[in-house]
């Protein structure tokens, strides 16, 4: 088990150099780069610059360099001081913007996901368990709709309602008050009636799907003969479900994790961005719109590193909960 | 078939389980399908009923609507399955509701039931000794520690060797008969008065079958439960059944005492079960009719130091033997024995590791099968063919049976059009299917019929040699026997020379010349099979064929019987050429 960990870890050097120059590589190709973004911009509020301080800029940026060049230098960068460049959009150095996205950014994706699975899970079992029932039909009725709805319909729909008939503040997590304010008990109140919406709105469409997976995962298990066993010893009804076919049903969910980590930044862009969430997706939108290659380059890479490592997370404990795959 | 219960002779005691005018129907979209129908028997204490039946006798059924754990959406109609108990209380498990406490009570405790296939009916992530103990705490609310030691005791008594450490492995690291042993410490876990098994030994090899027979006999006589013994297997009935109840079609045929069913029976369907059994216990009349062989003709096929490695594994080890023109060659062997991968490097489905396969075409130039390539091997596969095991899974489902039948011809570009289709037809006659079904698709057809399908597709090419692998494992026997006959009609038709692959003696004596014997990848015996099956040289031969059930109550001596001990030295018991043993 040792020797397989630290065998994926060490496969994951390559696999984050390779990832990492392709991004820079993709990033690149379109046509123009950062400074010929900016100039357009200015352009069009009536800002004209010359070529003269077009060279600067791109000189003052390292843009002028060849690419083999410029990922070289960002790598050695990264990996002798931890330093991921500067933004050239925000002035600001990437990991700083990075790390005071990712809390909230976590904050809204754990509290969707276990919205999901509180409500997914126990909704999949009953389908199944009764299946073709007037309930089962009811709630197959509302993963149809809940999966054909694209989620920033929904979004806008639930902010018009929201404000409109309840006069309740939507967009964002916080109320203006405290967008700037230090963290307290305040601030936090108001992050938790700001979520609500997020939530119910990103919890919709997975937790849809979720239902259907569970609910086929437990009709595929519900007849093997190890449920009749089961059942032929006398154990009452709800404590078999749980103990077998629910347990080996929940085995392909510890799967999911390997793409649960890399959604945590680049997942709900639409949704984000609709209900101006301060969170990740957004800002890798924006900088890969004005080619702002470090920190577009440095969140290609944190997604890079999160499958992989959710990958072997998923890996690991798949052969802890599942004797088949640790002792065959 | 109030005449049949009538027959039921002995009441003196007052029966453990009496099952009256049982019911049990499933509702479907075309109406209502009764898989029992009015079925009675009764079962006294330390007795053993035998169930027999073919494939959709409703037999499974019966045993489940004892504990009401008919698969949905099945029920009980009508009827009554009363229960005695030893206290003096009766209870009509019948009129019990399937989820209710009270039917629960009895579930595991009263009665309990093994499986047929061990390893699906144990949970695949649950430790052996969980699953046993789980039994034991619901029912007689012991404490960890106490269930712990009684489920030690428990393997003991199935004779798991070191029970402490086999309670905490899982089901997929015992083997078959382990896993089997496992299910019955844990329906005997709570000293039950009835046992069902539900064809427990189908999924085992005769000789672990014998073993596991064995067991139940002596845990029956040690603590003197009742069993309900479901199988189709007419010699296992023989062995072990007190009474038999014949069923078909969710009706009863015959019920009465095993003597009886088998040396007087009254029923046309149990006359034919039981003909159908001492048939297997002769060479086919069709055999014994064609003219002698030519043994002195050069060998069709003739294989020599066959090996075939997976890693460490030696699936075939320096295998020789040798089959002539128009010869049925049997190969039999347990599970694992190599057999199949026999068969599948005579395919060249895998490229052998090591060795020669000569093949004398029919222009006389001989050829290596392990070594050809490209074209050649093509042109050769032509010539050998190959029958599959399961007639369900070997055919395409989303092909019809012209299709099915007609594609070697397509794909190696030798018909196509009206000319195929007639050849398709004139191939579905000749295995004695109806022509206007080929417009059909698999599943419109029985078990029987998709074998017979998968025959008509192996000779579409005019092959020379036909590898028939468990070609008849999955049909019940009364089909059984018209596909053994068809095979061999179309071998005297079309000069075929046969490479039978089976784990069943009975079938292998039936129709074959020779039989190799196979064990653990190695040949151990090549003989005539009237020798062979019935006069053994090798050891293990001889092991196997003592293990075999006999089919007549009155000849149940199990001291015949022994496992057979690999010698330290296996060098010595290996036959080199089977071509030379003749």
């Amino acid at each position: 088990m040792l020797k397989f960990i630290v065998k994926r870890l060490l496969w994951m050097i390559p696999s984050l150099f390779a990832v990492s120059f392709l991004a820079f590589v993709l990033i690149q190709l379109p046509p123009g780069d950062f400074v010929t973004t900016y100039i357009a911009t200015l352009a069009s509020s009536n800002e004209v610059i010359d070529q003269n301080t077009a060279a600067q800029l791109r000189e003052r940026f390292g843009l002028d360099q060849p690419m083999l060049v410029q990922y070289l230098k960002w790598v050695w960068g990264i990996l002798s001081r931890g330093d991921f460049g500067m933004s050239f959009e925000w002035q600001q150095p990437v990991s700083g913007l990075i790390w005071e996205r990712m809390a909230l950014t976590l904050v809204l994706a754990l509290a969707s996901l276990i919205a999901t699975w509180a409500i997914a899970l126990p909704i999949g079992v009953y389908s199944a368990v009764k299946k073709y029932s007037i309930g089962d039909y009811a709630f197959t009725a509302f993963t149809f709709f809940g999966l054909s709805i694209p989620s920033f319909l929904l979004a806008l729909v639930l902010m018009y309602v929201a404000a409109v008939e309840f006069g309740a503040d939507v967009g964002g997590l916080f109320s203006q008050e405290y967008e700037t304010a230090s963290w307290s008990i305040a601030k936090m109140l108001d992050l938790l009636s700001h979520l609500w919406l997020p939530v119910a709105i990103l919890a919709v469409s997975s937790t849809a799907s979720l239902i259907r997976v569970m609910r086929a995962n437990m009709l595929d298990e519900l007849p093997k003969p190890y449920v009749t066993t089961a059942r032929a010893k006398g154990l009452s009804e709800f404590r078999l479900l749980v103990k077998y076919p629910l347990r080996i049903a929940l085995n392909p969910f510890i799967s999911t994790i390997a793409w649960l980590l890399p959604n945590l930044i680049s997942g709900s862009v639409v949704v984000a961005i609709v209900l101006n969430l301060p969170t990740a997706a957004p800002l890798l939108l924006q900088s890969l719109m004005a080619q702002d290659m470090y920190l577009a380059g440095a969140f290609v890479l944190l997604i890079c590193a999160l499958t992989l490592i959710g990958s072997l997370i998923s890996d690991i404990l798949l052969a802890l909960v599942d004797p088949r795959i640790r002792l065959e | 078939m109030t005449d049949i219960v009538s027959i039921v002779p002995r009441q003196t005691v007052k029966p453990l389980l009496e099952v009256k005018n049982l019911v049990t129907e499933f509702p479907l979209r075309t109406g209502i399908f009764k898989a029992v129908n009015d079925i009675s028997f009764a079962i006294e204490p330390g007795k053993t009923l035998c169930v027999v039946g073919e494939s959709g006798s409703g037999k499974s059924v019966t045993a489940r609507s004892i504990l009401q754990i008919v698969d949905q959406p099945g029920r009980i109609a009508s009827g009554s399955i009363i229960l005695n108990r030893q206290d003096g209380t009766s209870l009509d498990l019948a009129k019990l509701d399937p989820r209710s406490k009270a039917i629960r009570a009895v579930r595991g405790r009263d009665i309990s039931m093994i499986f047929q296939e061990p390893m699906s009916s144990l949970s695949p992530v649950h430790t052996v000794g969980d699953q046993i103990t789980e039994v034991l705490r619901l029912h007689l609310s012991m404490s960890k520690a106490e269930a712990r030691k009684e489920a030690a005791e428990l393997l003991r008594q199935v004779e798991i060797p070191n029970p402490e450490q086999a309670l905490d492995r899982y089901a997929f690291q015992y083997s078959g008969g382990m896993r089997q042993r496992a299910m019955i410490a844990m329906a005997l876990a709570c000293k039950p008065q009835l046992l069902i098994a539900d064809e427990p030994t189908t999924a085992l090899d005769v000789t672990t079958q014998a073993e596991i027979l064995d067991l139940i006999k002596r845990l029956q006589q040690t603590t003197g439960m009742a069993v309900l013994f479901i199988t189709h297997d007419m010699g296992v009935v023989a062995q072990i059944a007190d009474d038999v109840l014949v069923m078909h079609h969710g009706v009863v045929k015959e019920y009465g005492p095993v003597d009886q069913i088998f040396h007087s029976p009254q029923d046309p369907y149990t006359k034919m079960l039981i003909g159908s059994v001492l048939k297997l216990e002769q060479k086919a009349e069709i055999r014994l009719a064609r003219p002698p062989l030519d043994t002195s003709a050069e060998p069709i096929l003739d294989i020599r130091n066959l090996s075939m490695h997976f890693g460490e594994m030696k699936a075939l080890n320096d295998v020789s033997i040798s089959l002539l023109p128009g010869e049925t060659l049997g190969i039999v062997g347990e599970s694992g024995s190599g057999k199949t991968t026999m068969g599948r490097s005579i395919m060249r489905l895998y490229d052998p590791t090591a060795g020669e396969m000569h093949y004398r075409r029919a222009n006389g130039q001989v050829v290596d099968l392990a070594k050809l390539e490209g074209a050649e091997l093509k042109a050769a596969r032509r010539e050998l063919r190959m029958v599959f095991q399961d007639p369900f899974g070997s055919l395409n489902p989303r092909m019809t049976v012209a299709q099915v039948i007609g594609e070697p011809l397509l794909v190696n570009g030798i018909m196509k059009g009206k000319a195929l289709d007639d050849k398709v037809c004139h191939l579905m006659e000749q295995v004695g299917l109806d022509p206007a079904g080929r417009e059909r698709y698999p599943h419109a057809f029985s078990g029987g019929q998709r074998q017979r399908i998968g025959i008509a597709r192996a000779i579409t090419l005019n092959p020379r040699i036909i590898v028939a692998d468990e070609a008849t494992s999955a049909l019940d026997v009364s089909v059984r026997f018209q596909v053994l006959d068809l095979l061999m009609r179309l071998q005297d038709e079309l000069k075929l020379a046969y490479i039978f692959i089976s784990h069943d003696i009975g079938v292998i004596r039936y129709m074959c010349d020779r039989v190799g014997v196979m064990y653990r990848g190695r040949l151990v015996e090549v003989g005539e099979a009237e020798k062979v099956c019935n006069n053994p040289d090798h050891a293990y031969t001889q092991a196997l064929i003592s293990a075999i059930p006999r089919p007549d109550p009155r000849d149940r001596d199990r001291s015949r019987r022994f496992r057979y001990v690999e010698p330290a030295n296996t060098d010595t018991s290996n036959v080199k050429n089977g071509s030379s043993a003749r």
